[in-house]
């Protein structure tokens, strides 16, 4: 028997419309010592799922019917006092934000104590005794000392930790893992990914895995719910659905996500997003966005017999048929320098008050947030740059379009110095800049029509001309993104997130600029929603000739984005490489650290060892190379002495004292090869 | 913890100034203090000899020195109206109202905060509903109506407690103290009530909002994953965590307590530091408004001065230098 079975399970909402169906009819099991997957795009009733199985949906949300039984036993329909004890004794839960997880006012141990009393008839001794095992057992060094500590002084990583630790500490058979990794940074998810693994198979614990991130299922999980509108598209063992996926949105998703490797030219696009609870598609949810719908599709909510194929066509999608859609258009090859930054710097004080410097005789501190910077972007390429969060990329974006000022260093843009007066810059060269936001939600003024946010840049520079060319103009540059001219006297709530993001754009490029610099265009939006945004972005360079400062923590999309990489650890630059070079032969040890962090969609089931440590505290970096701590190849002087950016014959340049002795992978140093690249 | 100390003190000291400072441009410009103490016919030679013995004459910078040393020594100066040492008279008046305001406090507090509790963790009950739109009036009336509306049910009406005075008292050492007799505890419920009213309302509103907002964290959510007991989860984690802004609010309103207690000693007839004041007031008395407004600033500063340290042993992560911790937290 199965451990958990969920049978045709249903998730209301009441509302004043009327009730809501947020999960209908999902069915499924887990099996003893199992990793089940759950996937899909935001709204898909993936973490609504979670929480019905562990009792937890929020009010008014509640179980319409259907059953959910744990070792045969129903407990849908336990009172709440019984429900509290399967709680954290039968299922435990791990959720998204480590930092928010835990209870600020609390140590760790008394936490982790309360959690065991509560479940376990132990003494208080006994309880402490268990709970630094669990500590030292998830991975935390001196556990006995940590065990008073408090969440803050713990690093998010290890934070994740002690909620893994509280969340097995009364030795649950199940545990819900609701997107416990998508708020780490990418080196430390693949750290807490291996950790819940080993944890729980050495326990035989089954885990429920809810996540977006098709990469963490790919080498995680046995098998794999795919999840739209609340319904099952798919379920079945990872490989298949992943590989030869049978619903067509499935095919879609996968298709949609930027990979490593040969670049396409455009990704698979699955026009649309997802329907609002308040209108889900009669018949299988999916038909309005299906390539392959046909008549049943708008009747039957598709569901076979299989366990494993819910849409009603059995035809699959094969991934690649949309590929090559796009002609490839030849890239006009001009390689003067549109942007230049050289030796920028930003300096941000951390001084403490007058006060506290006389008494604990403190010198000034500072974060040196972008510490000497050198760049160039050829006309019409595009040039990303990558790192954890904290490693200063933003603040390049905002000092080149003159949001802050540079302590220090140069910025040219087509010859003109930006640099020194960002704001009083002539207004000739600021109109040929422009920036996309990472939020769709917060960049666009809520109060005001889609029409006047696209014109306001006009407006600023006097290129509006009349009211009727105004008009026709923003009329133009909707239909360009993908818009309508008539959503232009709509308000930006009215739009979805991917279609924000396509007002922003249209917003960005109605200057007409040469120049656009993109921080995180689609980090807040859905794979597919994503897929549309990289693809649009991708045809506008194609199209206009722009060229792209484009700023993500996710290799695989610049990958798909990127002509040149430059990748940045606190504040500088470790390595900048023509793309293809970075990807297949990375110089800089932190370069390669975070291409180990990719997850393998290809499930070659390479075993991937995750990278320790974390990034440290800017505000008192690691003395020589910053990344010295953390590196395999570190020695004394990489310890003592700064490594600078070096040329190398792949045509890029790394700053690495262990690549440039050879004690690295094998490189040819600068001249002894022809290349046909300039550095940038 | 030793530099946080150092400058609140030093923050402390500087408001004390500037208070004493406007404290002294009262007493030394408010008319002219020669013609407040001698008497209408004295002649020209008499009010040069005052003149001198108050060193009138001195430049200001001395003056203002002068008084603030002796001011921090408790030294005011003589009453106008009463002839007595200022710092005798406040002493005199200060048990009073430091008894009304310290049950106040503690009523808004044993009542506020359970209160507060119930209508977070049952906010669709009838005596939840019931109890919101009772504390919206008693926030919205002002507190001398609702006290003489006491004064009416319960002193002339029912005839139950007395309408003004502290009744008996009982000295000890130079502390009059009404706790320790009957009447005296009878006339402290009515004035108590009435001043802690605004504040029990407040409080229980406060902690009823932050409760409700702290019963959202994800951490309690995760404390219910865990399958911890509902009262563990209340009392423990959620009411730790809401007593944070609490105290900060009570702090500054405990300052406010003194401030409206003029209001109340006044419609009781209260014999506190607030008629000292407003009698001050009708007789032009300017050492006494002067003391009595270094006296309650004084005061103010050391509540927010203590609510800060007590911020610290509430909450760990003031406790930690924030520079180093470990982590990302920059």
């Amino acid at each position: 028997m199965a451990l958990l079975e969920v049978e045709n399970l249903k998730v209301e909402f009441p509302t004043r419309k009327g009730v809501l169906t947020a999960v209908d009819s999902v069915s499924f099991s887990v099996e003893q010592g199992e990793i089940l997957g759950v996937v899909g795009e935001s709204g898909a009733g993936k973490s609504m799922t979670g929480a019905a199985v562990i009792g937890l949906l929020e009010p008014p949300g509640r179980i319409g019917g259907g059953q959910i039984r744990l070792d045969g036993k129903r407990i849908d329909n336990l009172p709440p006092s019984e429900m509290r004890k399967v709680r954290g004794r039968h299922i435990g839960a791990i959720f998204q934000d480590p930092l928010t997880s835990l209870n600020p006012l609390f140590t760790v141990g008394e936490q982790l104590v309360e959690t065991i009393r509560t479940h376990l008839p132990m003494s208080a001794a006994d309880a402490r005794k268990r709970a630094i095992e669990w500590l030292a057992e998830v991975g935390i060094p001196a556990p006995d000392k940590r065990f008073d500590q408090y969440p803050h002084q713990f690093s998010g990583g290890m934070r994740q930790r002690v909620v893994i630790a509280l969340a097995l500490c009364a030795e649950p058979r199940l545990i819900i893992a609701d997107e416990p990794t998508t708020a780490l940074d990418v080196s430390v998810q693949a750290q807490i990914i291996a950790l819940l693994k080993r944890v729980c198979r050495e326990r035989n614990a089954a885990v429920i895995l809810v996540t977006h991130d098709m990469g963490v299922i790919a080498e995680t999980a046995d098998r794999v719910a795919v999840m739209y509108a609340g319904r099952l598209a798919e379920i079945g063992p990872v490989a298949q659905v992943l590989q030869k996926p049978s619903h067509p949105y499935t095919a879609g998703l996968m298709g949609s996500i930027p990979r490593i490797g040969p670049r396409p030219d455009r990704l698979i696009q699955i026009e649309g997003s997802m329907p609002r609870l308040t209108d889900i598609p009669k018949g299988c949810a999916f038909n309005p966005r299906c390539p392959k719908v046909f008549a049943n599709c708008h009747h039957n909510p598709a569901r076979t017999a299989a366990d494993r194929r819910w849409c009603g066509r059995l035809s699959a999608l094969r991934r690649g048929d949309a590929m090559n859609a796009m002609p490839t258009s030849l890239k006009t090859a001009d390689n003067r320098t549109l942007l230049s930054v050289k030796g920028l710097k930003k300096h941000f004080a951390m001084t403490k008050p007058f006060l506290n410097r006389l008494i604990e005789k403190e010198e000034p501190q500072s974060v040196k947030a972008v510490d000497g910077l050198d760049l160039d972007i050829p006309r019409g390429q595009t040039l990303s740059l990558v790192g954890e969060s904290g490693c200063g990329k933003s603040t390049v974006a905002r000092l080149i379009m003159g949001l802050s000022t540079p302590s220090g260093g140069n910025i040219t843009f087509d010859g003109i110095d930006i640099s020194r007066a960002p704001a009083g810059s002539p207004a000739a060269v600021r109109q040929r800049m422009q920036m996309i936001f990472q939020d769709p939600y917060a960049s666009l003024n809520p109060r005001w029509r889609v029409r006047d946010i696209i014109a306001e840049p006009l407006r600023t520079y006097g290129l509006s001309g009349s009211r009727e060319e105004e008009r026709r103009e923003v009329d133009r540059l909707l239909e360009f993104v993908g818009l309508n001219a008539k959503d232009g006297d709509k308000f930006p709530h009215e739009f979805s997130g991917g279609q924000r993001q396509r007002i922003s754009i249209a917003r960005a490029i109605s200057t007409k600029p040469e120049f656009l610099v993109c921080d995180e265009p689609t980090s807040a939006l859905d794979v597919s929603v994503q897929a549309q945004i990289l693809n649009l972005m991708r045809e506008m360079q194609r199209e206009l000739g722009l060229t792209y400062l484009f700023i993500s923590h996710d290799l695989a999309v610049v990958n798909f984005m990127s002509d040149w990489i430059g990748v940045m650890y606190l504040g500088r630059l470790v390595e900048v490489a023509p793309a293809a070079e970075l990807f297949n032969n990375p110089q800089h040890p932190y370069t390669r650290l975070l291409l180990d962090t990719i997850p393998d969609l290809g499930m070659s089931k390479r075993d991937r060892t995750p990278a320790a440590g974390e990034v440290p505290n800017p505000i008192s970096p690691p003395p020589g190379c910053h990344f010295n701590p953390r590196c395999p190849l570190a020695n004394d002087r990489c310890r003592s002495e700064a490594p600078v950016l070096r040329a190398y014959a792949n045509g890029g340049r790394v700053s690495c004292h262990a690549a440039e002795e050879g004690r690295g992978p094998a490189i040819v140093p600068a001249g002894m090869e022809h290349s046909t690249q300039t550095a940038p | 913890m030793f530099v946080f100390l150092v400058r609140r003190l030093f923050q402390a000291v500087m408001v004390m100034l500037a208070v004493a400072f406007i404290a002294f441009l009262m007493f030394r410009y408010l008319g002219d203090p020669v013609n407040n103490i001698v008497s209408q016919d004295a002649t020209q030679e008499q009010r040069e000899e005052v003149r001198q013995r108050l060193h009138l004459d001195d430049p200001m910078i001395m003056q203002y020195g002068r008084f603030v040393a002796n001011a921090a020594q408790g030294d005011f100066g003589m009453s106008y109206r009463n002839s007595r040492p200022v710092s005798a008279l406040l002493a005199e008046r200060l048990p009073a109202t430091a008894e009304l305001v310290l049950v106040a406090a503690l009523l808004s507090l044993v009542l506020g905060i359970p209160l507060g509790i119930y209508t977070a963790l049952k906010p669709r009950g009838i005596l939840s509903q019931g109890l919101q739109i009772l504390s919206l009036i008693g926030i919205s009336l002002p507190t001398f109506v609702t006290g003489i509306l006491l004064i009416l049910i319960f002193s002339v009406w029912l005839g139950w407690l007395p309408s003004f005075g502290r009744g008996e008292v009982i000295d000890i050492g130079w502390w009059s103290t009404g706790f320790l007799t009957l009447s005296g505890i009878k006339a402290l419920i009515l004035p108590s009530f009435m001043l802690c009213l605004f504040q029990l309302t407040l409080i229980m509103r406060l902690v009823r909002a932050e409760m409700m907002e702290v019963l959202r964290a994800d951490y309690i959510k995760f404390a219910k994953a865990r399958g911890l007991r509902n009262k563990t989860i209340h009392f423990r984690h959620a009411l730790k965590n809401t007593l944070i802004p609490v105290v900060t609010i009570f702090g500054l309103q405990l300052g406010g307590l003194i401030a409206f207690a003029i209001i109340t000693e006044t419609v009781f007839q209260w014999p506190g530091m607030g008629a000292l004041f407003i009698q001050a007031v009708n007789f032009t008395d300017v050492p006494v408004m002067a003391a009595y407004l270094v006296m309650v600033s004084l005061i103010f500063v050391i509540i927010n001065t203590s609510v800060d340290l007590l911020y610290n042993v509430i909450d760990p992560r003031l406790r930690a230098d924030p520079t180093r911790a470990s982590g990302r937290g920059a």
